[in-house]
């Protein structure tokens, strides 16, 4: 059993990251008021983004071709995800039908674009991120072989970006302000916050942080871009509300779903767990956060005023 | 009460201008002549016979989810679970089609029976959350398409594996299709099925129940306002469910109707994209069923026009995809058009208002001019 356990953890973990940094992404989104359906499509754009910037560059310049991918696909994810800002803050949209044409948008956008450029829908790298052992931190028992043996940079910058965001949201005034913005617009309006603007700088940091997403599911998991991200959007998504809208929670939320997922794609492999039928593995996230909702119901930590447009006329 | 719907018509129709001009800018980004790709795609959705009838075969499935959306809308509900309930419905099909060997009418009528049983139920669960626990049918319909998704994806090779491939169903048998010889061969080898018939039938059906009955009323009662309907004596919770219930069997009709009708079986490991192209049809016609028909026959038109397009151009097909996926961004940002639309009437009407005044003073102080 550990020998499997260290087999597939690289795996597992591997399958979190990109499904941590989207979720919190949307975190942020959701936090300021603006449920973010879109996830998917814009992890989509930093795919596709970070597969075009890697296969023109790699050639050429080898070491910081995946750096210059990623820091693309964050910035252009991000200037994409204003698409949704414009429809949801400033036009009072209403935000899942908008979320629904990012998606779509950027699912055949990108397809199309693609297409245009390599005649496939599919652009592949040729070279992936590679797995790093951390000096010293890889000796210590136990958690050495599981966790520091070969693990990735991103995972690392991942987590960083987990425990900033978290500082963020909860012990710096951008935080506050955000979060005011997520429960009650017209308090927050009436003490001098500028409602839309953190609801924009809100969208624009889920954009990149899912464009960060999908590039690095992409350069690590992957190694293609096809047009989908494969429901990871989604998958993110549900971890956000599992994670009951925290940092942490959404930490544990990813990592589980990320596992149950990573033991469904191995089973083939490993006969020992071969016996878990895939289906409930595959489905368990999805119906985990269903039952969530349902346990949560009454005491649901979700922003109240998401998915609300913010009118400054209404009261 | 008409004039908002001729308002709704008119800003459906500026979304798909709008989005027709994305599409045609992006046709000129990439070096390739707008006229001409619209020209080959609108020729590839309608120039003859078959080409009809492809384009016909392709509205159908988008018929029944648009109408499933616009269902539920008129609720006060979002399904935008069209696709699992689709696949559900069309699983159900699948495994009627493979497993009876019964006369060809009987057969069907139970597939068309257990494709709305199979999909009503993958969306009542949604329903009763919402109606018992107040959980947002926007979160568990996402998360029931990816239930269905991955039970879909076990399912079929588990016990319909095809001969060749691992990833899709066997091929039902030609008793089990809603396909007739008669109708392929009018239609010069098309897609066509007797789905349309069932599409028209439920469109009419559709507009019946909301326009004509008792259930309509309250479901539009719930709609409009959840408290007044309530304090009217309407039980919200019942309507919610069966609002849900019914916007399900729609939706899983319409997986009937495109895995047992336009295909033959069932691939795994793909999403329908009719659950959420649904959602743009029910936009696109005002949310009543015979405006979700004309859209979901302009969306077939696109989509089957896109694979003749790209034979004669070079654009890439998914351009049909952008397009439709355009109009959805502009149908929701339809308050830019209506401010400005509303912004230019106010503007009008005054401008006029103020030259009349201005005559009649003139004319009044003509004299002494």
């Amino acid at each position: 059993m550990w020998n499997i356990l260290v087999q597939i953890f690289p795996y597992a973990v591997a399958f979190t990251i990109p499904l941590l940094i989207t979720a919190l992404g949307g975190l942020f989104s959701e936090r300021s008021g603006v449920v973010n359906i879109g996830l998917e499509g814009l992890m989509v754009i930093g795919m596709f983004t970070a597969a075009i910037v890697i296969s023109k560059t790699e050639l050429n310049s080898p070491g910081v071709s995946i750096l210059l991918g990623l820091l693309a696909a964050l910035l252009v994810s991000a200037l994409f995800a204003m698409l949704h800002a414009f429809a949801c803050v400033s036009l009072n949209a209403n935000q899942v039908i908008s979320g629904i044409a990012i998606n779509m948008v950027a699912g055949a956008l990108t397809t199309y674009l693609a297409r245009f450029i390599t005649g496939s829908g599919n652009i592949q790298i040729i070279h992936g991120l590679g797995r790093h052992k951390v000096p010293a931190l890889s000796e210590i028992p136990l958690l050495g072989k599981l966790i520091f043996t070969q693990s990735y940079l991103t995972t690392w910058l991942v987590l960083a970006i987990l425990l900033t965001a978290s500082f963020a949201l909860y012990r710096t005034r951008f935080g506050l302000r955000l979060r005011s913005c997520g429960e009650h617009p017209h308090a927050a309006d009436s003490a001098g916050i500028n409602v839309y603007r953190m609801r924009y700088s809100a969208v624009m940091i889920s954009g990149a942080c899912a464009g960060l997403g999908g590039a690095i599911f992409l350069v690590t998991v992957s190694g293609e871009f096809n047009g989908t991200a494969a429901g990871m959007g989604f998958l993110a998504l549900a971890a956000l509300i599992f994670g009951q809208w925290k940092p942490f929670g959404i930490l544990g939320a990813t990592f589980f779903f990320g596992f149950a997922s990573t033991i469904a794609n191995v089973s083939q492999a490993v006969p020992a767990l071969a016996q878990i039928p895939g289906i409930f593995l595959k489905t368990f996230p999805y119906i985990i956060t269903l039952a969530a909702l349902v346990v949560f119901s009454k005491s649901s930590q979700a922003p109240k005023a998401a998915g609300e447009p913010y009118d400054k006329g209404k009261r | 009460m008409k004039l908002k719907a001729s308002k709704e018509y008119l800003l459906a129709i500026v979304a798909v201008i709008l989005g027709l001009m994305a599409g045609a800018v992006l046709m000129l980004v990439t070096g390739n002549n707008p006229v001409d790709g619209f020209y080959y795609l609108f020729r590839g959705g309608l120039m003859n016979i078959e080409r009809v009838g492809n384009t016909l075969a392709t509205a159908t499935p988008l018929i029944f989810t648009g109408l499933s959306v616009a269902f539920a809308f008129k609720t006060g509900l979002f399904n935008i679970g069209g696709a699992g309930q689709m696949l559900i419905g069309g699983l159900c099909a699948t495994a009627v089609g493979l497993t009876f060997a019964w006369p060809k009418p009987i057969l069907l009528a139970v597939i068309v029976i257990v494709s709305m049983i199979g999909g009503g139920l993958w969306a009542a669960l949604p329903g009763w959350l919402k109606a018992r626990f107040n959980v947002h049918e926007v979160v568990s319909t996402i998360m029931m398409n990816w239930i269905a998704y991955w039970t879909v994806f076990y399912v079929v090779p588990l016990y319909f594996k095809g001969p060749f491939l691992e990833t899709e169903s066997q091929k039902i048998p030609a008793a089990a299709s809603l396909k007739t010889v008669w109708m392929t061969s009018l239609f010069h080898g098309s897609y066509i099925n007797q789905g349309i018939f069932l599409a028209v039938i439920f469109v009419i059906v559709s507009a019946f129940i909301l326009e004509k009955t008792t259930l309509g009323y309250e479901l539009k009662a719930v709609g409009f306002n959840r408290d007044a309907a309530q304090a009217a004596g309407i039980s919200v919770k019942r309507n919610i469910i069966l609002s849900m219930t019914i916007a399900g069997a729609l939706a899983g009709l319409g997986g009937a109707t495109f895995y047992v009708g336009y295909a033959s079986n069932m691939q795994i490991g793909v999403m329908p994209s009719h659950g959420f192209d649904g959602i743009a049809v029910s936009l696109l016609g005002a949310n009543s069923p015979w405006g979700v028909m004309g859209a979901a026959i302009f969306f077939g038109l696109l989509h089957t026009g896109k694979g003749f397009m790209n034979a004669m151009t070079s654009i890439p097909p998914e351009i049909a995809d952008t397009i439709i996926a355009t109009i959805i961004y502009f149908a929701a940002a339809s308050v830019l058009v209506e401010r400005n639309w509303d912004r230019f009437r106010r503007k009008w009407t005054t401008g006029r208002l103020f030259k009349r005044t201005q005559h009649r003073i003139r004319q009044g102080t003509g004299g002494r001019e």
